[in-house]
């Protein structure tokens, strides 16, 4: 099933004079989940950006309802939000929980595992910017190696976790990885995921101007990079069976992927990066191409 | 007299006022070169670009909200968007 562009509802869910800053990916996912579920949803929203997006009281910039929730409560809040629906019959209106990688590979990891395992029919997206953004850049988990931050100046030493894969291991049936770069398959994911009876997880990379440090024109640009370098990959998994998505399903043969070197040198955060750093994450993006490959062939 | 304050924002235009003022470059669009497919409204992050005409295939910007971030001049297929710095 392809969607075309011009077969987007026009009615925009976030509003014009809205917070966030110029470029941000948060709003490109923001809008293009409005256009998915066209208005039938309600957000749950942790500690995040999009706290910050919505603009101070008594205005609000997302023309959908909002509940505005603690750090790590986001998954358990959304939980009690579909008991409550279900209480009352409304079958037709989606919980979806919008949260940081922050609130949800660090602080939320626990009430998002529980959700996961209860297989409450709630949709979770984590809009992944790869650090703690509004407070000021501190790196969170999802940080990848090397990446500069407030808290990691000479460069992150660890690996970014891999949640997606963490959710897959709960056996929920529905987890996919998108892409701002990529809204059409951002889309078809989370109206695939609105149709699911259960838990789905849907992690959405999102490039943030302002923490990696690039010009905020290139917010899609880095964001493409990310996959056609391989760096970020595509796919989903349904009722356990993955399969690779969008670009990344040609992606598969290393000789196809373009050098991460062409992702790194456009963002201030890699700067500092050196030679043998880029080796080792080099290696660590083939380690995950072996291991999505295993789980292809495995089914 | 007790007046009872409800802690609930209410969805409107201009939550952060009028960001049109953050913008240090201006997006022009050129509407001889445009081919209408619409990519610049798909990526812009405010929705700023608006669809007018008949068939909603014109696009126009909103200048009042668009903060100059430029995605839509570097997304463009057809460079038929320049950014121009403001006065």
């Amino acid at each position: 099933m392809s969607i075309s562009i011009r077969d987007l509802p026009l009615e925009e869910y976030v509003l014009l004079g809205n917070a966030a800053c110029p470029g941000c990916p948060a709003s490109i996912g923001l809008r293009m989940l409005g256009k998915a579920l066209e208005g039938k949803f309600i957000l749950v929203v942790p500690a995040c950006c999009t706290s910050i997006i919505q603009g101070p009281y008594p205005k609000s910039a997302i023309k959908v309802p909002v509940l505005n929730i603690a750090f790590a409560a986001s998954a358990a809040t959304a939980s009690g939000i579909r008991a409550g629906f279900e209480a009352l019959g409304k079958k037709d209106v989606q919980v979806v929980v919008w949260a940081g990688d922050g609130g949800t590979a660090d602080i939320g990891i626990q009430a998002l595992s529980g959700a996961a395992e209860r297989n409450e029919n709630i949709i979770y997206i984590c809009y992944d910017n790869e650090a703690y953004m509004n407070t000021g850049i501190q790196r969170s988990s999802a940080t990848p190696y090397g990446a500069w931050t407030t808290t990691t100046w000479r460069g992150k030493t660890e690996f970014k976790k891999n949640v997606p894969l963490i959710m897959a291991a709960h056996r929920v049936p529905y987890v996919a990885t998108a892409s701002i770069a990529y809204p059409l398959d951002f889309i078809a994911k989370v109206r695939k995921a609105a149709k699911i009876n259960g838990f789905k997880y849907i992690h959405l990379h999102a490039p943030c101007p302002t923490g990696w440090r690039f010009p905020s024109d290139k917010t899609i640009e880095v964001g493409r990079l990310a996959v056609l370098t391989g760096m970020w990959v595509l796919y989903e998994i349904e009722n356990g069976v993955f399969r690779l998505t969008g670009v990344s399903k040609s992606l598969l043969d290393k000789s196809k992927r373009k050098p991460i070197e062409d992702y790194l040198k456009l963002q201030g955060r890699f700067s500092k990066i050196s030679d043998e750093q880029i080796d080792l994450l080099k290696r660590h993006v083939d380690e995950l191409w072996m291991e999505y490959k295993h789980l292809m062939e495995s089914g | 007299m007790v007046k009872l304050i409800i802690p609930v924002s209410k969805p409107e235009e201009g939550a952060a006022g009028l960001t049109g003022i953050w913008r240090s470059f201006k997006p022009i669009i050129d509407q001889e070169k445009c081919k209408h497919c619409l990519m610049c409204w798909l990526y812009c992050p405010e929705g700023a670009i608006e669809r007018i005409g008949e068939d909603k295939l014109t696009v126009k910007i909103n200048y009042d909200y668009c903060k100059g971030c430029g995605i839509c001049a570097d997304i463009c297929p057809f460079k038929a968007i320049t950014m121009v710095r403001e006065e």
